[in-house]
């Protein structure tokens, strides 16, 4: 409990609103009183509450163990000094800085992550966060589908499935269709067939994920990028492992307008999922169609240099039915969190970052793919991730896996049937030689042993 | 202010001038008054066929959104490029440099549709 | 200049430290092109390199000159802006909790698995919803999801021409833009004179392309709709769904239920109702409830348990249940967001469930009320109030006739209470009461500070009729003055930029 309201407390102030009790003050129809006791954990003291908990996460066995697990989602490390900042009382109980004067401090951070976001996508203008990748992808979308009104979208079978299904679940709401366009044998994206596709001059975008799903670097080759632009179609690049951007060509360099994206990799705890934080950044020219709030820099009225929230009447608020989204909430406080990974790495540090990956990852694919019975599935060169085919249900191997306490990766085959004998694998910066020889070790004991059984 | 003689008007609160087959439009004081310091204004594209009345565009201010209609209707033939570096234009000088607009007028007949000043006078009060 | 008074600037990250002042965090990596072929790698990273104290003390001064509930008192109607238990912030960042990966197997994530599903029971039981989904991020994103249900579901029936939403004029923002994202047409109601919905107005929209109602209960004026079972009544008669838009939920836990009211679909702001820190504009999470025949339609994936085959007898009721994500739900919207759910909230959700208990979370709801009336009648004193009358867990007042008589409007004395020390309430909002302001004291507020708000309020009202320009001025305490937002969105500034300096 905390309130601190006095029993005394509580007669005084009835006494002045003029009632007899906190039972008056709530009084309703009685058609619409409780209908049913409620059902609810009990109230336990603090110390108790803690235990609780402390019981729930130790069943959570799986932050524990040697992991491989990527595929949109990366174990990096964050220097305890994010924490420290980030958990100070101001920044963690401040609403939206609607009230911009008591608010620069917030509002600065706000722009500082806008200005990261544009010098690491090579973009003009980003937005100050959206809920996760996924929802960049789908509010992305709906930016293009608002600047040339055509009502269908090309996506490639490499974006993370995750994000092709949410962005379905939104096109759903706004009737809009969605095709896809298949992956090579090489792991990247068929340009071939995205050309043909365009040609029609019927999407408003076209989407393609770069370290793709399968972690290859993907992107529109120059004879891509100029069919692109001559249909008329909005090229949106997605970016679901944000490290990537320290180390590879930026998607402007390849004509991206708009890219979309999960920053999580920036210093946001993995917690089975959320809160992550999205990102929206795009040429200048969609400026008006980008969604969510945006800090500008200003002045005060006695010229000092002072940040606001800007170009509001795009938003839910003012302009109601006819918003560029409904979105209000956003994920301020990852993207705060971001910021300080980002200004704390630096240009060095990330870069660093960014190498330890690619050394790691070839690593293990490496020692992985010199087992016999298993395969890189695919050619195309790779930033943190690659797949293996195991040439084999990949159920048991990852169950032998994890009864060795190790997460070997995520299965293929739970999105795509034709793969479903790969593992997707992903090694970062976390991951050990050790870890790497103990996944390798058991691989060989674990495929060796189907390979018999076959 | 008083409204200009010369111009006509819509219940919508833009003004048109009309010379030969060529309408200039634009938004009257009494809208840029109501809605502030406006800070962009969505026109329409060049060639594009409008409707009398048509809902063509939008005039934002800081913490305002209005839908722009046209008076009249036509081919838009030019609109006033000044307006992205200087949306101020419009408050400053809504019958002037502050104009959105010209049509090459379709249909001449749709004058009578519209409000003479002193009409229009009536309908622009607090 | 003190060192304790922030000063008026502070340089951007960008405009501090030097080019190879790293911190060793990790390893000197090798040159990119060791790995990958230039052409596949950027030319250059223009970032700054700074000192980890210099960084610290960047984001302590950013901190210094931001103020959150910690600082100060904080009215923001509609907001909910209540003190955030720290034990919450401990729970989330147990390390088992903070290094989970959404994709360990459901075996080794039991503990997440638990938390989730206590969670959603609990909300269930507390709202009177048949089952919660977990997974939207935010209240206007689980408004999408109830949007997008509501169409599927009438997609299912063949009722395909209901495609109009009914929102209230009080409602919030997020409704009609929700609505839209969904191709729904937006009538909107107004409020009658007593500030609600009327039943014989609303009945007047009703008919066969009525898809879905949009209500909040107590509305945005903290007035709790009264004929509320009428109107979910008509809107039934006529076969649409009614929404309940829980952003207000701090006004009714424990005391009266959605569902009892007779609603389908609802939200929850666990940012708001359940004590996450909002974080300067989110993270929120924002979960879906649903009545029995929409179940089926909820965002994905769900927490299914199953009793224990070695069943425990010790422990609580849900110690003995075996939990997975299903993900199997053919008639579901699919999935609304990457992963399951903005799983670190939700433990803070069920920190702050288990803090009070059901009699706690019914008397937080009822304290809440408490102060927003006790405030109300004090206000009343010397502010227009436009419903004189019970309010819940907030209320609004007008400047209207002040402004009138002085020229100081909502804005003004909103700016006004910056210089001492609390943040504004609401202003502008519901639109239909002229200069409005919006307050919500919360719970967690003593009667001392109310108090003090109410005389600060008062010396501010006096303050307009004595010397107007000085509220015109405020506020003076602040770091900046009155920003100008004319400047800032015609000449959007949205980035630093090297050569801009």
């Amino acid at each position: 409990m905390y309130t601190p309201h006095t029993e005394r407390d509580i007669r005084e102030m009835l006494e002045a609103i003029g009632v007899s009790s906190l039972e008056e003050l709530l009084r309703v129809p009685a058609a619409v009183a409780l209908k049913a006791e409620l059902d609810i954990v009990p109230a336990l003291p603090e110390y108790q509450l803690a235990r609780r908990f402390e019981h729930f996460a130790r069943k959570n066995t799986g932050a524990d163990a040697i992991s491989f697990l990527g595929a949109g989602a990366y174990r990096h490390y964050a220097p305890p000094a994010i924490a420290s900042l980030a958990m100070r009382g101001e920044f963690l109980t401040a609403y939206t800085p609607y009230q911009a004067e008591v608010s620069q401090g917030y509002l600065q951070a706000i722009y500082e992550w806008q200005s990261y976001i544009c010098l690491l996508t090579g973009m003009d203008i980003a937005n100050a966060s959206v809920y996760d990748g996924a929802t960049a992808l789908a509010e992305g979308s709906i930016m293009a589908i608002n600047a040339n009104g055509r009502r269908k979208l090309l996506v490639s079978r490499a974006v993370d499935p995750n994000y092709r299904a949410v962005l379905k679940t939104y096109c759903d709401g706004l009737d809009v269709e969605i095709d896809e366009i298949a992956v090579r044998a090489d792991g990247t994206t068929d340009l071939d067939a995205l050309e043909a596709a365009v040609a029609s001059r019927t999407y408003a975008a076209v989407a393609l994920q770069s370290p793709n799903f399968f972690g290859a670097v993907d992107g529109l080759s120059p004879s891509a990028r100029d069919a692109v632009e001559a249909s008329g179609t909005v090229p949106i690049t997605v970016v679901s492992e944000a490290l990537s951007l320290a180390a590879l060509a930026t998607p402007a360099s390849w004509g991206a307008q708009i890219v979309v994206g999960e920053a999580q990799s920036f210093g946001v705890a993995l917690a089975y999922g959320g809160p992550y934080v999205g990102f929206i950044a795009s040429t200048e020219e969609h400026m008006r169609r980008i969604p969510g709030r945006l800090v500008g820099k200003s002045v005060d009225k006695e010229g000092r240099p002072a940040y606001v929230l800007t170009l509001q009447a795009r938003e839910q608020h003012i302009r109601r039915e006819r918003a560029t989204s409904n979105i209000c909430t956003n994920q301020a406080h990852c993207a705060l969190i971001a910021t300080m990974y980002l200004s704390l790495m630096g240009k060095t540090g990330l870069r660093d970052v960014a190498a330890l990956n690619l050394e790691r990852s070839r690593e293990a694919a490496t020692a992985v793919s010199s087992i016999e019975g298993i395969d890189l599935k695919f050619t195309a060169p790779f930033f943190n991730e690659f797949v293996i085919d195991v040439h084999q249900d990949t159920a048991p191997v990852l169950a032998a896996l994890k009864a060795r306490g190790i997460l070997g990766g995520v299965d293929l085959g739970r999105f795509y049937p034709e793969y479903a004998t790969c593992i997707l694998v992903a090694a970062t910066e976390l991951t050990t030689t050790a870890d790497i020889a103990a996944l390798a070790a058991s691989l060989q004991e674990v495929v060796h042993v189907h390979a018999h059984a076959r | 202010m008083a409204q200009p003689a010369d111009l006509l008007y819509s219940k919508e609160h833009e003004w048109v001038k009309i010379d030969g087959d060529v309408a200039t439009v634009g938004i009257t004081d009494y809208a840029q008054n109501s809605l502030g310091d406006i800070v962009y204004v969505e026109l329409p594209k060049v060639g594009k066929k409008i409707d009398q009345f048509g809902n063509i565009g939008v005039v934002e201010s800081v913490k305002a959104v209005s839908d722009l209609f046209t008076p009249i209707g036509g081919e838009v033939i030019e609109v006033n490029a000044g307006l992205d570096a200087d949306p101020a234009a419009v408050n400053r000088e809504p019958y002037g440099a502050g104009w959105l607009f010209k049509v090459k007028v379709a249909d001449p007949s749709q004058k009578s549709n519209l409000l003479s000043p002193s009409d229009y006078e009536a309908i622009a009060v607090d | 200049m003190s060192t304790l008074t922030p000063d008026s600037t502070q340089p951007l990250i960008f405009e501090l430290g030097q080019e190879g002042r790293a911190n060793r965090y990790v390893e000197t990596g090798k040159p990119l092109d060791a790995f990958l072929p230039s052409s596949l790698l950027r030319s250059e990273l223009p970032l700054p390199d700074n000192s980890e104290l210099d960084v610290v003390r960047h984001f302590t001064k950013l901190s210094q000159r931001t103020f959150g509930i910690d600082l100060g008192f904080y009215p923001l109607g509609s907001c909910t802006m209540k003190y955030n238990p720290r034990v919450n912030d401990a729970m989330a960042s147990l390390p088992q909790f903070r290094d989970l990966h959404p994709y360990a197997p459901d075996d080794m994530a039991q503990g997440a698995l638990q938390v989730m599903y206590e969670l959603e029971r609990n909300l269930a039981s507390l709202f009177g919803m048949a089952a919660f989904s977990l997974n939207p991020s935010a209240g206007a994103h689980a408004e999408l999801a109830a949007l997008l249900i509501a169409k599927k579901y009438y997609k299912e029936r063949g009722e395909i021409r209901r495609d109009k939403v009914i929102v209230p004029d009080t409602a919030h923002g997020t409704n009609p833009a929700s609505a839209a994202m969904c191709g729904f047409k937006v009538i909107s109601l107004p409020s009658d004179e007593r500030g609600r919905v009327s039943v014989e107005e609303i009945k007047k929209v009703l008919g066969p392309d009525t898809a879905v109602c949009m209500m909040t209960n107590p509305n945005t004026l903290g007035l709790f709709e009264d004929h509320i079972h009428e109107i979910t009544a008509a809107v039934h008669a006529a076969g649409g769904l009614m929404y309940y838009d829980g952003a207000n939920a701090n006004a009714i836990m424990g005391n009266v239920r959605p569902g009892d009211m007779g609603f389908d679909l609802m939200h929850l702001n666990l940012h708001k109702t359940f004590t996450i820190p909002h974080g300067g504009g989110g993270a929120g999470h924002g979960p879906i409830g649903v009545a029995a025949h929409l179940v089926d339609y909820l965002p994905t994936p769900l927490v299914v348990a199953t009793p224990k085959s070695n069943g425990d007898a010790m422990g609580s009721p849900s110690d003995r249940l075996t939990f997975a994500l299903d993900f199997d739900r053919p008639k579901s919207i699919g999935p609304m967001r990457s992963f399951w759910s903005n799983f670190a909230h939700a433990v803070r959700a069920l920190a702050y469930i288990y803090s009070n208990g059901a009699e706690g979370l019914a008397k937080v709801s009822q304290l809440a009320v408490l102060n927003a009336n006790y405030v109300r009648v004090k206000v009343a004193e010397f502010l227009e109030a436009p419903y004189p009358e019970i309010c819940r867990h907030e209320f609004v007042v007008s400047a209207q006739t002040l402004k009138k008589a002085t020229g100081v409007r909502a804005l003004d004395i909103a700016k006004a209470l910056l210089d001492h020390g609390m943040m504004a309430p609401t202003v502008y909002f519901p639109l239909l009461v002229p200069e409005c302001l919006m307050i919500e004291p919360t719970e967690t507020e003593s009667k001392e500070t109310l108090d003090r708000f109410v005389e600060v309020l008062r010396g501010i009202v006096q303050t307009a009729q004595s010397d107007p320009q000085q509220l015109f001025d405020a506020p003076v305490t602040t770091v900046v003055g009155r920003v100008d937002e004319t400047r800032a969105a015609r000449q959007p500034n949205l980035r630093w930029e090297a050569q801009r300096g």
